[in-house]
């Protein structure tokens, strides 16, 4: 009676071992992708549709945040990065010691929509007045000709690419000597649906989030360029047209020049088939950006 | 002769398991000292403890975690505050007056409060409580310190409830017979003889649910929102230790400043958690010489 009992429990954990390495096999047979919250419902569609042509890859997608994505390719943790910002220089500095190059790619275009609760009456901030609110230098929406409440001021977490975007052009407004931060009043909030999901619920809050993430529950603030008087919302035909003042361009980053599956990856997302993924999802496609600069140089 | 050799085996398959457990724990203290003590003799013991910003990803890095320790021991001291009262209170009434059928059903209720995995109720507690909080207190903001305490309240109360349970119950019956023959009333009975001679255990109980509070990372990251700030008030919002380490752990690269300063987060919360556990041996110890 014991001993069948021994060898049941023998048989059962020999069969758990089996099942484990089994399924880690399989997962380095695929492609990791990590990085930018922000785009990481764009590239999940891309994987979908990239594995319907292509049936033979394991693609896993993680958000975390573009520092993650950057810190996982450095660890080599994941195959690409995705980015909505540029490397900064101490990471590749530190990245050359790894013996790791990043390789960049343009997929498109974004504007961070600044949102509002839908009871605020405020409907368009100079960038100037956004900068003081995030660093609670105007602390009321009574000093913007609002209602007499207070301000409560939603952030990123630091190691998203949406807080750093955000801090280099509206609370540092583009100088890079500036040492300005972020009020530490902020509320980090973990993801961009966090953002969204509270001023939904709290007439108090402002937040920024990539305008992929704006719906009908929350109002979007026409924002106006620096030292100027001219607002405009954040639309994809102002993104496009270079009005809106907080765009910015999406990355996928590989590790040098990428082979076999990766590469093949990267080029669909850049085909006309991949591009059109981008329009779908509420972002500017970088064909459109192309033409664009086209127009501009002839 | 046969059994003697299975003895024997199984003791030290069991000496082995306890050994490996203490080297585990060693092994992470180490660890923890090692990576901890790069980053104090980098940036300052100091500066670290009573800094007041952090900015981790900024140019240069400030790393103060001042706030932060206010922020967990906020928490986790309205949590207490919530969670001990109420933990005990259940405790004596399912222990000593729920009536048999009654006491079955609030046990295994209990049992089933301890099964709900964290995030769970730190979700819920971000879609009910929070605006719930906001508009009764008529504050800011829902994500405050004192969200997390009722979230965490939550996870403490079923390990409290269940081992003070456990203490009140071996209290030997001819201690209540003994108070019971001296005319003491039955609320007499429980407040004088009942909880004191169950006294030791039910430290323990609070100890371990303050334990599991302090530790506890995804509920407070979801609900007390996050803002590296020392609060004026209970009803502001706040940024624990262990919420830090997890929203930032991912974007570090290994062996960098950032990364250090996280281990070095951990040696601070592995300090709180063994000064904690060191006062309630004391205490504990304390009323067992009585």
């Amino acid at each position: 009676m014991h001993k069948t009992k021994f060898y049941t429990a023998l048989i059962i954990s020999l069969f758990i071992i089996t099942a484990c390495s089994g399924s880690h096999g399989n997962s380095s047979a695929g492609m990791q992708i990590k990085g930018s919250d922000t785009i990481v419902n764009l590239v999940q569609v891309w994987a979908e549709k990239f594995n319907n042509i292509n049936n033979t890859t394991n693609i896993g997608v993680t958000g975390g945040g573009t520092g993650t994505g950057f810190a996982a390719l450095l660890n080599a943790t994941c195959d690409i990065a995705m980015a909505s910002r540029q490397v900064e220089e101490i990471e590749t500095n530190l990245a050359k010691q790894k013996g790791i190059t990043y390789k960049e790619y343009i997929v498109g275009l974004d504007g961070l929509a600044v949102l509002v609760n839908k009871d605020n009456p405020i409907d368009k901030l100079t960038i100037e007045q956004l900068r003081d609110i995030f660093m609670a230098k105007i602390t009321n929406w009574k000093e913007l000709g609002g209602e007499d409440r207070k301000i409560v001021i939603l952030s990123r977490e630091s190691n998203s690419g949406t807080h750093m975007f955000f801090k280099d052009n509206v609370i540092r407004l583009n100088n890079p000597d500036s040492k300005d931060e972020f009020s530490p009043k902020a509320l980090l909030m973990p993801s961009s649906q966090a953002i969204v999901d509270e001023i939904y619920q709290n007439p108090n809050a402002i937040g920024y989030v990539g305008i992929g993430f704006m719906n009908e529950q929350t109002k979007p603030v026409a924002i106006s360029d620096i030292g100027k008087e001219e607002f405009f919302l954040p639309t994809i035909e102002n993104v496009m047209h270079g009005k809106y003042p907080i765009s910015r361009p999406l990355y996928l980053y590989t590790n040098g020049e990428p082979k076999g599956v990766v590469k093949e990856f990267i080029d669909y997302t850049l085909s006309t088939e991949g591009q059109k993924v981008v329009a779908e999802t509420d972002f500017v496609p970088r064909t459109t950006v192309e033409k664009l600069e086209r127009q501009l140089k002839s | 002769m046969n059994n003697k050799l299975i003895d024997s085996i199984i003791e030290k398959i069991i000496f082995l398991c306890g050994i490996i457990a203490i080297v585990f724990v060693i092994l992470i203290f180490g660890f923890l000292l090692k990576e901890g003590f790069y980053f104090f003799k980098e940036y300052g013991v100091f500066k670290f403890i009573f800094g007041k910003y952090w900015y981790p990803s900024s140019n240069p890095a400030v790393f103060g975690v001042f706030s932060l320790i206010i922020g967990s021991l906020l928490v986790t001291l309205g949590a207490a505050i919530i969670a001990v009262p109420l933990g005990i209170a259940t405790a004596l009434f399912i222990a000593e007056l729920a009536p048999k059928g009654i006491r079955d059903i609030l046990k295994s209720i209990v049992e089933l409060m301890a099964a709900i995995p964290s995030v769970v109720l730190g979700f819920v507690g971000m879609v009910t409580l929070v605006p719930l909080i906001r508009t009764t207190f008529d504050i800011p903001t829902g994500l405050t310190a004192f969200s997390g305490s009722i979230v965490l309240a939550f996870m403490a109360m079923p390990t409290i409830v269940s081992i003070s349970e456990d203490a009140i119950r071996s209290v030997p019956w001819s201690y209540k017979e003994g108070a019971y023959a001296l005319g003491a009333t039955r609320w007499q009975t429980i407040r004088r003889v009942v909880l004191k001679a169950a006294m030791p255990g039910i430290i323990a109980a609070v100890m371990l649910g303050i334990g599991r509070v302090i530790g506890e990372t995804m509920a407070v990251l979801m609900v007390t929102g996050n803002a590296a700030n020392i609060p004026s008030s209970i009803f502001d919002p706040v940024r624990t230790l262990t919420a830090t380490i997890a929203a930032e752990m991912g974007e570090t690269v290994r062996g960098g400043l950032h990364y250090r300063a996280l281990f070095a987060i951990g040696l601070v919360l592995f300090s709180i958690t063994f000064i904690i556990n060191f006062i309630a041996d004391l205490v504990s110890n304390k009323n067992k010489k009585r």
